[in-house]
């Protein structure tokens, strides 16, 4: 699992410029709750501790990167310890889980504390996202958006960091690439026919750099266990997250919903898996 | 365990075979009125005296009652029972017969009461039939309450509508906890405890499970829970 935290490495380190010691604060706090949380777990289960193994750092590490910089310190404690002890170790630890730990935390935090959750500030001015600034109706810079001197969630501004994230972990091959592919094309192409602004380069491009779709697509598309087992069934994942996302975001209420679109696609991996020829080539 | 058979059928009701977190039956009213830990003593206590009458009613008329059309002759009783709670509550308590709302009538389809007249007061005499209501009825009640206290407490800070604690910079309640996705959480949670810490019950495989209610038979139940 290194190989994660050497792709998150460039996030966390941009994450640090943009947002100062908030973002450092959130992303130390997520990270020790979920170690903690496994550790205090596995021993007092008399389990073998195999917190050395870093899924809970990365785990932590993933959640505090798709939080607001602003939120008080327990968001993000109460988030690491319900990805930790409900989404993977209740259901037999890392390996077994079936959804993205991250995501559902998050998910789970944006109901609890909608407020903060979408609060958004850099150095205690709170200012709206690129994403907002679209769903109004305005055009924001493609530039920033790129660099990543915009707002939004700690981890998902600068597109360049999670690029070269992404581009380590194919060089490495601790990525899919198949199922990332296809969920940027038919993202693009679905944002192209029913966007309703056709395909204007602008609005395609501001879709993709904001919020947190470029980050789902390196880290969460991409993950090597929550993924069907086959080639076309990770087109066939790619293409249903690419569509539940252009849906949230086109017709969707809040500006951001990437993680709802990964968490319901993760619950169907299981059926792809079972419904497509060619399977259990490998062990669970 | 030498007890007596009438404590032993509300005991069993209580521990070994709970409704709630043993045989889980009756999740639907559990999970929608279980926000508060008064609003779940006012659904557990309303459902007791239902059950109670009911199975003793329908324990009286077992003979009489032709298999063929059973299950419509236990839904008019209680049904009947159910007509006489909802009016009560509404002459007496009218400050939880409105938070509990439609969840009243839907007594009348709540797995517990007819699962327990199909598995227990069809086959057994009156007191006995009395005494398993009592007993479930009092299960049903501990688990609601219980699901209630810690919903309060986790999602709005309460507990019995007491303020324990504010939002505050240092914690705040976690709204979830006190929606829908709260109450799936906090039962699965305690269900999990009590088969971790093998509470002796219908489904931890103790001896003593002759008697395993409406979990043994689903095919004839026609309670639709599942």
């Amino acid at each position: 699992m290194l190989d994660m935290e050497i792709a998150l490495l460039p996030a966390v380190l941009f994450a640090a410029y943009q947002f100062g010691m908030d973002a450092i604060k959130v992303m130390i706090a997520s990270v020790l709750a979920s170690v903690l949380t496994e550790w205090i777990y596995e021993v007092c289960l008399k389990k073998k501790a195999r917190i050395a193994n870093g899924t809970a750092v990365v785990t932590g590490l993933l959640l505090g990167l798709t939080l607001p910089a602003g939120v008080n310190l327990y968001v993000p404690i109460v988030g690491g310890i319900f990805a930790t002890l409900v989404v993977v170790l209740l259901y037999g630890g890392y390996g077994q889980h079936f959804m993205v730990p991250a995501l559902v935390s998050r998910c789970f935090l944006l109901i609890s504390f909608s407020s903060q959750m979408t609060t958004y500030t850099v150095d205690g001015i709170s200012s709206a996202t690129p994403l907002a600034v679209l769903q109004q109706g305005g055009t924001p810079d493609l530039m920033d958006m790129l660099i990543g001197t915009t707002n939004g969630c700690i981890g998902e501004v600068s597109a360049i960091a999670i690029l070269i994230g992404l581009a380590y972990l194919l060089i490495r091959r601790a990525a899919k690439w198949i199922t990332p592919l296809v969920y940027v094309i038919v993202f693009v192409g679905y944002l192209g026919l029913f966007g309703g602004h056709g395909f204007d380069m602008n609005y395609i491009g501001a879709q993709v750099l904001g919020g947190g779709f470029l980050f789902a697509v390196a880290f969460f598309a991409s993950d090597l266990v929550i993924n069907p087992k086959t080639a076309l069934g990770q087109v066939i994942y790619g293409v249903l997250l690419g569509l539940l996302t252009g849906l949230y975001r086109t017709l969707g209420t809040t500006t951001e919903s990437v993680s709802y679109a990964v968490i319901c696609c993760n619950l169907l991996i299981p059926l792809i898996d079972k419904f497509l020829p060619g399977k259990e080539k490998e062990a669970a | 365990m030498k007890m007596n058979k009438h404590l032993d059928a509300i005991y069993n009701g209580i521990v070994r075979e709970n409704p709630t977190f043993v045989l889980m039956l009756g999740m639907c009213p559990t999970l929608a009125v279980s926000t508060t830990a008064i609003n779940g003593a006012g659904m557990g206590i309303s459902t007791t005296v239902v059950l109670i009458l009911s199975n003793m009613l329908i324990a009286a008329l077992r003979k009489i009652i032709p298999d063929g059309v059973r299950m419509p002759a236990y839904i008019v009783v209680v049904a009947t029972f159910v007509t006489l709670v909802d009016f009560i509550m509404e002459a007496y308590t009218g400050a939880l017969y409105d938070a509990l709302g439609i969840y009243i009538p839907l007594i009348v389809v709540n797995c517990i009461i007819l699962g327990r007249a199909e598995a227990y007061a069809s086959k057994n005499t009156v007191s006995m039939s009395a005494c398993d209501g009592l007993g479930m009825g009092i299960g049903f009640t501990v688990a609601l309450v219980v699901i209630g206290l810690i919903r309060e407490f986790l999602g709005a800070g309460t507990v019995f509508g007491i303020q324990v604690y504010e939002a505050s910079s240092v914690f705040e309640p976690i709204a979830i906890i006190t929606r829908a996705p709260g109450a799936f959480l906090v039962l699965a949670m305690l269900a999990a405890l009590q088969n971790k810490f093998k509470m002796k019950s219908a489904t931890n495989g103790l001896n003593g499970t002759e008697e395993k209610g409406c979990a043994s038979d689903c095919e004839s139940c026609g309670g639709g829970c599942q």
